[in-house]
């Protein structure tokens, strides 16, 4: 592992190659990509398992369980996000990228980065239920079939991050 | 023709799919650099706009192709899953995501690739997703008000502003190249580095953008297949060109009696009109749908004859012309309308039977005819209904 890790692609390239995927997905299968569903399965499967009284009992699990009954694990998007996982393991591997490591702004302890993450995982957890959808399902696939619910939570992600990236600066940019 | 799910490739083979596109979409992530918190993040401080310039081009991609192969006819844009607008849940759950955005430098997709990719920030935030999803989960009584307030259903963008998929789609393109530019020039300044303007790259640049402008022009300008096909079959009218084999309806009548089952009666009606009356053992399939290929494929029968009839002669002569533009040679447009049918068998006005001997005979036949074909009508009416396709909206999105 002397090499160094290659350049990343062009970014245009890579968005057009994404939008390709993306594409061929809906020619597919006619729905778009997701991320957050997959999540959701698994907490589900989790609450199923360690819990069946509380699943039957609570309506959010009673409901996606009688509309799911092969399990929630069998699901369209756990499938899609295995792949994404070997997917950019391959991509990573095939460009010097693989390594295990912690990734933060400048002057960011550890700890800070990782109790962070830990709380920005817990919040785009939420929200994209709430959105019914990430970045993934509904911003982007929302974007491509022009979906209106799509389109205003993409603007509502972005335009919530710009207005709130000056106070967490800390954690990303050398303060001034 | 698409999509291919669920009648072309189903079930257990669709989990493959998932899987491949699935690595397809993680591999276009991770190269291009997804998995890095820090070039994720730049987005938001201006110093690296690569987010905005993959995720645009990549929807602009999506967007320009979906609208290229449903002018085609390759993809039902009426059954691809629309996620479904809420308004108030959209936009607080965005709120939320975008907060979760910049202290957890991840979205769900990203945090995958990036976890996959050794990055240990990337498995806390999935492991703060699945917490923040198990909280919603619990909690779901407290904000379950909010999360179906304002219910519009799977609204589009144009709708929303009453232009056409088309038109919206060259201004999405636009506004995207734009803000290639904006952002290029506010990451060099971030960067501290100068912007030069180098004729070459712009000259690159504008065939670029332009490439996906003039093809979501070609779909504007040029018609689809069903245009097409009603061009053809309006000149072909105009040159009086349209003369159909013309059927008797005592002949029809006559052959429903003895042999219904070679024949093909089809009302070209509307729903309504063949639910108040229509010809024993006759299907319906409106006109205007003829094209689509569920009906196409019980119009084109090789062992049966196509009896067309409508509310006029034009209606049913154009389906015969409709039939045979798709490859389907016997085809018959009824003398009568539905309701001169109606009236000569079904509701006959009495006759004066000192009359001629055949005007009686006719009379006659067309009595028992009337209530004979009643009776086939009844017996048939389950065996020969066309099985119905039903093509209901794709399941998706993150639920």
């Amino acid at each position: 592992m002397s090499e160094a890790p290659k350049k990343y692609m062009n970014p245009y390239l890579a968005g057009f190659f994404l939008g390709f995927v993306l594409l061929a997905t809906i020619y597919i299968t006619g729905r778009g990509l997701g991320a957050s569903g997959a999540f959701k399965s698994v907490v589900i499967q989790a609450v199923n398992t360690v819990a069946p009284e509380h699943a039957a009992s609570a309506d959010y699990y009673a409901d996606y369980n009688a509309s799911n009954p092969e399990g929630p694990m069998k699901s369209w998007l756990v499938f899609e996000m295995l792949g994404v996982l070997i997917g950019a393991f391959l991509s990573a591997v095939a460009a010097n990228r693989v390594s295990l490591k912690l990734e933060k702004g400048p002057g960011v302890r550890n700890r800070t980065r990782i109790i962070a993450a830990i709380i920005g995982g817990i919040l785009f957890g939420f929200g994209s239920q709430l959105g019914r959808g990430c970045t993934s399902g509904s911003a982007l696939s929302g974007m491509a079939v022009m979906s209106f619910g799509g389109i205003i939570t993409m603007l509502a992600i972005f335009g919530m991050a710009y207005m709130t990236a000056y106070f967490f600066r800390g954690l990303w940019i050398k303060k001034q | 023709m698409g999509p291919l799910v669920p009648d072309i490739i189903s079930g257990e083979f669709n989990f493959m799919i998932a899987l491949i596109v699935g690595i397809g979409f993680g591999f276009a992530l991770e190269q291009a650099g997804f998995a890095s918190t820090k070039k994720l993040v730049g987005l938001f401080y201006g110093y690296d706009f690569t987010v905005l310039r993959v995720f645009f081009t990549a929807g602009i991609t999506a967007m320009v192709g979906v609208v290229v192969l449903n002018h085609l006819n390759l993809l039902d844009v009426s059954i691809i899953y629309i996620n479904p607008t809420f308004l108030w849940s959209a936009l607080v759950g965005g709120a939320i995501m975008g907060l979760g955005f910049i202290i957890g430098g991840f979205c769900p997709g990203t945090s995958a690739c990036a976890a996959a990719t050794g990055r240990v920030d990337g498995w806390a935030f999935l492991l703060g997703g699945t917490i923040g999803i198990f909280a919603f989960a619990e909690g779901f009584p407290l904000w379950k008000d909010l999360y179906l307030a304002e219910n519009w259903g799977p609204v589009l963008m144009f709708e929303q502003f009453g232009l056409s998929r088309e038109v919206f789609g060259v201004i999405m393109i636009l506004v995207a190249a734009a803000s290639f530019v904006m952002t290029q020039l506010i990451e060099n300044k971030v960067n501290g580095k100068e912007t030069r303007w180098f004729k070459p790259v712009i000259i690159k640049n504008t065939i670029l953008v332009a490439t996906p402008v003039l093809l979501v022009i070609m779909v504007m300008t040029t018609p689809n297949r069903t245009e097409v096909m009603n061009t053809r079959i309006d000149e072909k009218i105009a040159a009086g060109e349209c003369n159909p084999q013309m059927m008797d309806a005592d002949k029809l009548a006559y052959e429903l009696m003895n042999q219904y089952y070679k024949y093909n009666v089809i009302d070209v009606r509307s729903p309504q009109e063949f639910e108040a009356f229509h010809i024993p053992t006759a299907i319906n399939i409106p006109l205007d749908d003829m094209h689509e290929s569920r009906n196409l494929s019980i119009v084109i029968q090789n062992i049966k004859i196509n009896v067309f009839y409508g509310a006029d002669i034009n209606q049913s002569q154009r389906a015969c012309m409709v039939s045979k533009y798709f490859g389907k040679s016997d085809n018959f447009a009824l003398k009568l309308t539905a309701n001169e049918f109606n009236q000569q068998y079904f509701q006959l006005s009495q006759v004066n039977f000192e009359g001629s001997k055949s005007e009686v005979d006719l009379f006659k036949f067309r009595q028992e005819a009337g209530e004979k074909l009643k009776e086939i009508g009844e017996s048939v009416a389950n065996l020969d209904k066309p099985v119905e396709k039903k093509e209901t909206r794709v399941k998706g999105g993150c639920s």
